[in-house]
C-alpha cells in the first residue's frame, strides 16, 4: 500500500476556535506487503565531515528518552565508525523524516526504536558501502577487497579514515539494496551507551526552545480563558500598555497576548489587563458532579468493543460475582519546560523554534495560518526542533495549540515573538489525561478462576474530532480508552467477557499521556485481578501465573519481577509487597512495590522491575525510562488529581498539583528480559502502567485497605 | 482547640467573673485572673497557623493555614535554619516577594526565615495551654531567655511578619498591639499557667 | 545596577522588583539557569548567592546587592566540575531541563557536606523536581561526586 501525502493529509479551515486546521490520518499507514521500501536517502540522515565528525539527523525529538543516542546507535553499527566522533542533530521537518509507520513526522506512542530499526541501519550501512566503494576507487582495488571499521576503510596496509572518503563517496550511486549485519555480529546495539547529550545538558548549553534568543525577538504572554468554554468578550489593555517594556497588545484566537521586551514585563503587562470573559454555558464542569455521572453511566453497558460468550448467563451462573469501581481524575503531564515556542514571519515564510513531537502538523497549520495549503507549507514553514523539556504527549497536539497561538501573535504583533506559558498557564491550559471510572463484574469459578468479565469504562474520547479519530477509534471505540483492556490476557480464557465503553464528551480538552490508556486500564484490570487472587484465597503471583500458562512472556516477567523482589521470603516487618504485570506499547513490564505507612502516609520503598521489550538496543537508556516512567507513575499514583468549579481549573502549580520528589523516590531495579525472537517493543512508556496496580496491591496487603481510586487516599 | 479558648474568653469577660485565685504567678488574685484571661489571647497567637507552623512537634515545617507538612521535605536542621542544601533561605528571601509575584510565592523577612534550634524546640502544635505556658517560660526550654529576652523575640521580623504575612495569608487573631497588650499584661501579673 | 555574577560584574539596567532568574536569562542571555515554576516549587531556577542556593525566581534582582551570582554556566568550561563529571558518569540527563538546577544544588551540598547520606540528599535535593524521574541516578551521582570531589561519600 502506497500512500500519497495527499491521502494523509486532508486539509479543511473550521471556525470552532479561530483556524483549526484537520487532517486525516489512515487507519492503515504501514506498508504491509512483502517488498521491501525503497533505502533511505542516506544524505537526509547522515553528514560525514572532513574532520571525520558523524552528524546523525534525528527524525524524532529527543524529550529526554534517548533517542539522541539510540538512533546514532542504530547508524553507527552498520557505519563501523569511531563512536566518539558521533554527534546528532534534530532533522528539519520534511517529508523525508516522516515516521516510518505513522506517516507523518512526529515522536510518541514509544515507537522511535522499533519503527527506525530498520531504517537508520540501513543509513548506516548505506554510507558505509558508499565510503567503501570511494576509497576502492582511489585505490583502484575491488570493493569487495576493501573492509571497514573504526570510521576507517582499510586494504591490506593502506587505510583512509571517513572524512577524507566522504566527498567523494557523497557523489556515488546509492546501492541499491544493502544486507544489515547478523545480530551475533552487533558491536554497539545491546551494550550499555552514555548518552550524546550529556555534555550540553550539563553545562546549561544545551537549547531548549525557552532558550531561544535573537536580537529583536519579543516574548509574549497570553492570557487564555479562566475556565473551559469561556470566551473572550472585550478587553481594555490601556494598563497593560503602560507596563514599562511593554510593547503590543494583540487579540488571538480565544485570548489576549501580550508582547514585551522581556519575560517579565509581558508577564505583568497580562497582570494589568482587564478583561470579560463569558462564562462557560451551562455553567461548565464541575467535578464532582461530572464524576457522578460518570458512576452512573457505568451501570449500563456502553459501545461494545470486545464481546465473547453470553455474559449474563456467564455471570448469574458464577460461583462469586465481585463487582468493584475504579476511578482515576484528570491530569496534567507538567514536563519541566513550560510550554513555549518561537515565530518569525517574513513575507509569507514562517520560521518557527519550538520544542515539539508533531512537526508535520506544526508545520501545515502554521503554513495555514498564513494561507498556504500543507504542500506549500512544507516550503514556505521552517521548524526548527529545540530540546524539549519533557513532552509525555503534551507537546503532541493534533490542534498544534502552542504552536498555531505563537504564529497568530507573531502575525499579529509583526515582530518575531516567543510565546512563553508560566506553570499557571501549563496546568490551567487543558489536554489533560482524562478522567475514567470502570466499573467491573467478574464472575468466578468454584477455583476462583474469572469466567465472565463485565467491563464498563466511562471517559473521554482523546481522539474524538482529531484527524487521529479514523486511525484509533473505530465503530464508536476509541481504541485507546479500552487498550489493554481488550487484549488482556488474563481473559484469553474467560468464556464470557464484555469490555464497552462510554465516551461522554465535556468541553474539557484532553490528550495523550504518558502510556495513554494504559494509564488507567491496567489500575482497573490488575487492581481486579488481585481481588480475584484474595476472593479465591490465593497467592497474588501464584493466581496470575494460573492464568497466564497460555503467555510465556508475561509469565517470564511476572517470575523475574517476584524473584527479583524475594517474593518467597516475608517483606521486612511494617512492609508488604504487592504484584502487577502490564502489556503495552509490545513490550510487557511487571513490578513488585514494596510500601508502608508512615504517619498516614503511604511510602514506596522499592520497586522491582522486569521488563520484556524484545531486542534490547541499550539497557542503560533502557533503564533510565523504566525509572523515570515509574516515577511519573508513582507522581499519578500519590499525589496527582486536577478538579474543576465552573470549568475552572482548581490546581495551579506544584504546591497543589505535586509530584514525586527526591525523597519520595523509590528504589527502582531493572532487569532486562533479552527478547529471544520477540518483536522489539518501545520503552519510554510501558513501565508507567503497572506502578499504580502494584502500590495499591501492596496497600491492600498491608491494611487490607482495597482502595480503588487514584490517587490513592487511606481512610 | 484555638474555638474552645476564644469561647473561654468570652464567657469570663462577659460574666465579669472574677474566680478564686489558683494561679502559680505571683500576682495578686485580680491580677492573677487578668494574667490567666491575658494569656488565653497570647495562646490564641502563638498557636495560630502564622506561629505554629514552623513551632511543629516534628521537624518538619508546616505550610498554609491547613497547617499541611511543608512540601520539598523541608528539615529543622542542626541550628534550626533547614538542611545543607536546602536551606529555609533558599526559597524565603529577606522579604514577602512583591504582590506581582502572585500568590503562594515563599514569605521572607531580613533576619532570615528560620525554625527553633532543635535542642529547644519550642513546639506549639497540639500542646495544652497550661504546658504551652510552662514552656514559653522555662528558660532550659526555650532558649535560655528570661521575661525580657523574650519579650524582645516579639520584636523579631520573624515574629512580627505574622501580622503582614503576605498574599492571601491569615494574620493571626488579634492585632498585634493587642498581642503585645496581652503579652504585658500576662508578664506583669507573674506570667502564670492555666492548670 | 551592578551584578556579580561568575565572576565577572556586569552593568544591568532592571526594575528593582524583577526577578533575577529573568535577569540573568532575558537581560544577560545566561539561559543555563531554567524557568519551571516561577514560585520556588520546583528548583529549576537555583542559582548560588554567595555559594548558597536560592531560587533565582522568588529573589527581586533589588536584594542581590553586592553577593556574587554563580549559575550553571559559571561552573566549569567544560563540564570538568566533579559534579558534572559523576552526572556524565552516571549518566543522569534525560530531558535535561531541571539538571542546572540539580546540579547548582548538589555543588552546595557538597561544598557544605562532602559526604552525605541518602537522608542528607533527600533533604537538600527535595526541592528539586525532575519530571522525567532522574532521581535514582541523581542520588547515585551525588555519592559519586563526593567521591571525586573530597574522596568521601558514603
Amino acid at each position: 500500500m502506497t500512500l500519497t501525502r495527499r491521502d494523509l493529509l486532508r486539509t479543511t479551515a473550521t471556525s470552532t476556535a479561530g483556524l483549526v486546521v484537520a487532517f486525516h490520518v489512515p487507519r492503515v499507514a504501514r506498508a504491509a506487503g512483502p517488498a521491501a521500501p525503497p533505502l533511505p536517502p542516506a544524505n537526509a540522515f547522515l553528514r560525514i565531515g572532513a574532520d571525520d565528525s558523524v552528524t546523525v539527523l534525528l527524525a524524532h525529538s529527543e524529550m529526554g528518552q534517548g533517542s539522541w543516542t539510540g538512533l546514532a546507535m542504530l547508524v553507527a553499527e552498520e557505519l563501523d565508525c569511531d563512536w566518539s566522533k558521533v554527534r546528532c542533530e534534530h532533522a528539519p521537518a520534511a517529508p523525508v523524516y516522516a515516521h516510518p509507520a505513522f506517516g507523518v513526522q512526529m515522536t510518541g506512542g514509544s515507537s522511535a526504536t522499533w519503527s527506525e530499526f530498520d531504517r537508520y541501519r540501513q543509513v548506516g550501512a548505506t554510507a558505509k558501502d558508499m565510503l567503501i566503494r570511494a576509497a576502492a576507487a582511489r585505490w583502484k582495488v575491488s570493493p569487495a577487497a576493501c573492509r571497514a571499521a573504526g570510521g576507517k576503510v582499510i586494504h591490506g596496509k593502506d587505510e583512509l579514515s571517513y572524512g577524507k572518503l566522504a566527498e567523494a563517496a557523497m557523489k556515488l550511486a546509492p546501492p541499491k539494496t544493502v544486507s544489515l549485519k547478523e545480530p551475533k555480529d552487533w558491536k554497539l546495539i545491546g551494550t550499555k551507551v552514555r548518552r550524546l547529550d550529556t555534555p550540553e545538558k550539563i553545562t546549561g548549553k544545551a537549547k531548549f526552545g525557552m532558550d531561544v534568543q535573537f536580537p529583536d525577538l519579543r516574548t509574549a504572554v497570553v492570557a487564555r480563558p479562566p475556565a473551559f468554554g469561556a470566551k473572550l468578550a472585550k478587553f481594555d489593555a490601556t494598563a497593560a500598555l503602560k507596563v514599562p517594556g511593554v510593547e503590543k497588545v494583540v487579540p488571538t484566537a480565544n485570548g489576549v497576548a501580550v508582547v514585551a521586551k522581556h519575560f517579565w514585563a509581558a508577564k505583568l503587562g497580562r497582570d494589568a489587563l482587564k478583561i470579560d470573559w463569558t462564562p462557560p454555558e451551562g455553567g461548565g464542569v464541575d467535578t464532582p458532579k461530572q464524576m457522578a455521572e460518570f458512576h452512573d453511566k457505568a451501570k449500563a453497558p456502553g459501545a461494545i468493543a470486545k464481546t465473547k460468550g453470553d455474559i449474563d448467563a456467564g455471570l448469574t451462573g458464577a460461583k462469586t460475582k465481585l463487582v468493584a469501581e475504579y476511578e482515576v481524575p484528570y491530569l496534567a503531564h507538567a514536563p519541566m519546560e513550560p510550554l513555549n515556542c518561537t515565530v518569525k514571519i517574513d513575507g509569507d515564510r514562517a520560521e518557527i523554534w519550538t520544542g515539539t513531537q508533531f512537526q508535520s502538523i506544526d508545520q501545515m497549520v502554521a503554513g495555514a495560518i498564513l494561507g498556504h495549503s500543507p504542500d506549500k507549507a512544507r516550503d514556505k514553514v521552517t521548524i526548527h526542533t529545540m530540546f524539549l523539556g519533557g513532552g509525555f504527549g503534551r507537546r503532541a497536539t493534533p490542534t498544534s495549540d502552542f504552536v498555531s497561538e505563537a504564529v497568530i501573535v507573531a502575525k499579529a504583533a509583526g515582530v518575531p515573538v516567543k510565546v512563553v506559558w508560566t506553570r499557571e498557564d501549563d496546568i490551567h491550559g487543558g489536554y489533560y489525561r482524562p478522567a475514567y471510572v470502570h466499573r467491573i463484574q467478574a464472575g468466578l469459578d468454584d477455583k476462583g478462576r474469572p469466567v465472565a468479565w463485565d467491563h464498563v469504562v466511562v471517559g473521554q474520547s482523546i481522539v474524538a474530532g482529531t484527524p487521529f479519530e479514523g486511525m484509533l477509534a473505530q465503530h464508536g471505540v476509541d481504541s485507546t480508552s479500552v487498550e489493554g483492556l481488550v487484549e488482556s490476557p488474563y481473559l484469553e480464557s474467560t468464556g464470557a467477557v464484555r469490555v464497552s465503553l462510554h465516551s461522554p464528551k465535556p468541553p474539557i480538552p484532553v490528550l495523550w499521556w504518558r502510556s495513554v490508556g494504559n494509564t488507567h486500564t491496567a489500575f482497573a484490570m490488575e487492581g481486579m485481578i488481585d481481588e480475584a487472587a484474595h476472593a479465591a484465597g490465593a497467592d497474588p503471583l501464584a493466581y496470575r501465573l494460573a492464568l497466564l500458562k497460555e503467555k510465556p512472556r508475561h509469565a517470564a516477567a511476572l517470575a523475574l519481577a517476584a524473584d527479583k523482589a524475594g517474593w518467597s521470603s516475608p517483606p521486612p516487618p511494617g512492609r508488604a509487597r504487592g504484584i502487577a504485570v502490564h502489556e503495552s506499547f509490545r513490550s510487557i513490564v511487571a513490578e513488585v512495590a514494596e510500601v508502608s505507612v508512615e504517619n498516614g502516609r503511604i511510602r514506596v520503598h522499592s520497586v522491582t522491575c522486569a521488563v520484556d521489550c524484545g531486542t534490547a538496543i541499550n539497557p542503560l537508556a533502557i533503564e533510565a525510562q523504566v525509572q523515570g516512567s515509574v516515577a511519573f507513575g508513582l507522581s499519578a499514583v500519590l499525589y496527582g488529581k486536577l478538579t474543576f468549579a465552573g470549568g475552572r481549573v482548581q490546581q495551579s502549580n506544584f504546591h497543589d498539583y505535586p509530584v514525586v520528589r527526591m525523597w519520595d523516590m523509590p528504589k527502582i531495579d531493572v532487569h532486562i528480559i533479552q527478547g529471544k525472537g520477540a518483536p522489539m517493543g518501545g520503552i519510554g512508556e510501558p513501565a508507567t502502567a503497572p506502578i499504580a496496580p502494584a502500590v495499591a496491591n501492596a496497600v491492600f496487603a498491608l491494611t487490607k485497605q482495597r482502595l480503588r481510586t487514584l490517587p490513592l487516599k487511606l481512610a | 482547640m484555638k474555638r474552645s479558648g476564644i469561647c473561654f474568653v468570652l464567657v469570663l469577660s462577659a460574666c465579669g467573673a472574677k474566680p478564686a485565685a489558683s494561679t502559680s504567678g505571683t500576682g495578686g488574685p485580680a491580677s492573677g485572673n487578668q494574667g490567666l484571661v491575658a494569656f488565653e489571647t497570647v495562646r490564641g497567637v502563638l498557636q495560630h497557623a502564622r506561629c505554629q507552623n514552623c513551632h511543629p512537634r516534628g521537624d518538619t515545617p508546616l505550610q498554609g493555614d491547613d497547617g499541611r507538612p511543608h512540601l520539598q521535605n523541608v528539615q529543622r536542621g542542626p541550628d534550626g535554619h533547614g538542611m545543607v542544601g536546602e536551606r529555609c533561605t533558599t526559597c524565603h528571601g529577606p522579604m514577602n516577594p512583591p504582590d506581582s509575584y502572585g500568590p503562594h510565592t515563599p514569605p521572607g523577612v531580613t533576619t532570615g526565615w528560620r525554625m527553633p534550634k532543635p535542642d529547644q524546640r519550642l513546639v506549639f502544635v497540639g500542646v495544652a495551654p497550661g504546658a504551652l505556658c510552662e514552656q514559653v517560660k522555662d528558660p532550659a526550654r526555650n532558649g535560655g531567655k528570661d521575661m525580657a529576652a523574650l519579650r524582645a523575640h516579639l520584636d523579631d521580623p520573624l515574629v512580627t511578619w505574622a501580622w503582614s504575612p503576605g498574599f492571601g495569608r491569615t494574620p493571626p487573631p488579634v492585632s498585634r498591639q493587642a498581642f503585645l497588650d496581652a503579652w504585658t499584661t500576662w508578664a506583669n501579673a507573674g506570667a502564670p499557667c492555666p492548670k | 545596577m551592578k551584578l556579580d555574577i561568575n565572576g565577572t560584574v556586569r552593568e544591568v539596567e532592571a526594575p528593582p522588583e524583577m526577578p533575577l532568574l529573568w535577569v540573568i536569562r532575558d537581560l544577560l542571555g545566561f539561559t543555563g539557569t531554567k524557568f519551571g515554576c516561577g514560585m520556588a516549587q520546583c528548583g529549576a531556577c537555583t542559582v548560588h548567592l554567595d555559594g548558597q542556593p536560592v531560587r533565582s525566581c522568588v529573589t527581586p534582582v533589588s536584594t542581590v546587592g553586592t553577593r556574587k551570582v554563580r549559575t550553571i554556566e559559571g561552573l566549569s568550561p567544560d563540564g570538568s566540575h566533579p559534579v558534572q563529571r559523576a552526572w556524565a558518569e552516571a549518566d543522569v540527563v534525560q530531558c535535561g531541563y531541571c539538571q542546572s538546577g540539580q546540579i547548582m544544588t548538589t555543588v552546595a551540598l557538597l561544598e557544605q557536606n562532602p559526604s552525605p547520606s541518602d537522608t542528607d540528599i533527600d533533604a537538600a535535593l527535595s526541592g528539586n523536581i525532575c519530571r522525567c524521574g532522574t532521581y535514582v541516578r541523581i542520588r547515585e551521582a551525588v555519592h559519586l561526586a563526593a567521591r571525586l570531589s573530597h574522596g568521601g561519600g558514603k
